[in-house]
């Protein structure tokens, strides 16, 4: 049993991501969207604790919302996975519930 | 329990009257309720401050929708989850909060406590015990 | 598959519609049903009609009402929250004496128990808002 969840705020605007963080479960995933994404990118303050999670969650990001918002791919913190909205339906799918954090 | 009973959560993470999530979110239990579901509510983060206690919207115009909170019981929706954690980041004690009960069908109408305050990691595992996660 | 689909804020404002639109189209191309979209909050505002967005910009009402008759989705606007915010339908515009109507094709407007029943019916129920 897991759940997807999807995070669309910058975590410098809300703390959805930090909230997310501190709920979600070994096993879950959360898929960065809008401006959730910036909390995928490497060398902000937040990216220590993103990447502490990888591994023990399964973190991804939206690849149209990164490339609109001109984060290269390089950029990413590691083990961070990036996908398309196909991507976002397989991940929907394979998760047991969904829980979007406004 | 039947097939066709889901368990759904309402995740309450806003503060009342800045925007109107709050009282929408509200308005879907209340509808909810006559679907027969197995319903919970979660409060945490800014959500706690829908449940306090004295809210007067009367200087600002606004309908003042926390006592309906404490009608909820009669819908049959018993189950309100108030994280502990965000209770102490806000400065709040679960004396700041409105008291709202239910009458147990199940125990010759014994009036019960719908609030529940639970730890994170209790309330993590509530949420990830659900069918339907209903976030406004 | 069945997705359930619920749409919390309005057009061009916020994303949140843009990726409901693109994660329900990918979802049906992919084979899975979305058998409803459920519009609520500020997400009433997506079935106006009267909208008109520069011609180079994507419009999000009719990209939501081809995507309907394409895959026969169920786009249900919420009553109450539509009335709060000037949505009507024909029907409704008569019976509140008002003089307009402004409800894209493709589109109807029910209650909050469509979003429950959209819950129940569903395998996976998917919230985009702010």
């Amino acid at each position: 049993m897991s759940t997807l969840h999807t995070v669309n705020k910058s975590p410098f605007a809300t703390n959805a991501l930090a909230s997310c963080l501190n709920h979600a479960k070994d096993g879950d995933t959360i898929l960065l969207i809008e401006d959730g994404v910036y909390g995928a990118a490497t060398g902000t303050t937040l990216a220590d604790t993103v990447t502490a999670k990888v591994g023990a969650l399964s973190i991804c990001v939206l690849s149209g919302d990164i490339s609109a918002r001109g984060i290269d791919q390089k950029r990413l913190i590691k083990g961070v996975t990036s996908v398309d909205y196909t991507g976002f339906v397989k991940l929907a799918a394979s998760h047991d519930r969904s829980q979007a954090w406004l | 329990m039947a097939d066709n009973i889901k368990k759904f959560l309402y995740v309450n993470r806003r503060a009342p009257y800045g925007t109107i999530y709050a009282l929408e979110a509200l308005e879907v239990v209340l509808i909810g309720a006559a679907f027969d579901q197995d319903v919970s509510l979660a409060f945490f983060d800014d959500g706690v401050f829908q449940l306090t206690k004295g809210q007067n919207t009367e200087e600002i115009g606004v309908k003042n929708f926390s006592p309906t909170f404490r009608a909820l019981g009669d819908y049959d929706v018993t189950k309100l989850y108030v994280e502990q954690e965000s209770l102490d980041e806000r400065g709040l004690t679960a004396a700041d909060l409105q008291e709202i009960t239910y009458e147990d069908e199940d125990d010759d109408w014994a009036e019960k406590p719908s609030l529940k305050i639970v730890s994170r990691a209790e309330l993590s595992d509530i949420m990830a015990d659900q069918d339907v996660v209903l976030s406004f | 598959m069945k997705f359930g689909v619920v749409v919390n804020e309005g057009p061009y404002t916020h994303q949140a519609s843009d990726t409901a639109y693109n994660f329900a189209k990918a979802a049906l191309e992919s084979g899975h049903e979305v058998p409803r979209v459920f519009f609520y909050h500020d997400g009433v505002n997506v079935g106006t009609r009267l909208a008109v967005p520069p011609q180079d910009e994507r419009n999000i009402q009719k990209n939501w009402t081809a995507l309907a008759q394409k895959h026969e989705v169920d786009l249900v606007i919420c009553i109450a929250a539509a009335q709060r915010r000037g949505m009507l339908d024909a029907n409704e515009a008569k019976r509140q004496g008002k003089d307009a109507d402004n409800i894209a094709e493709g589109f109807r407007i029910s209650g909050l128990g469509q979003l429950i029943e959209m819950g129940i019916q569903t395998d996976r129920l998917m919230v985009f808002g702010d």
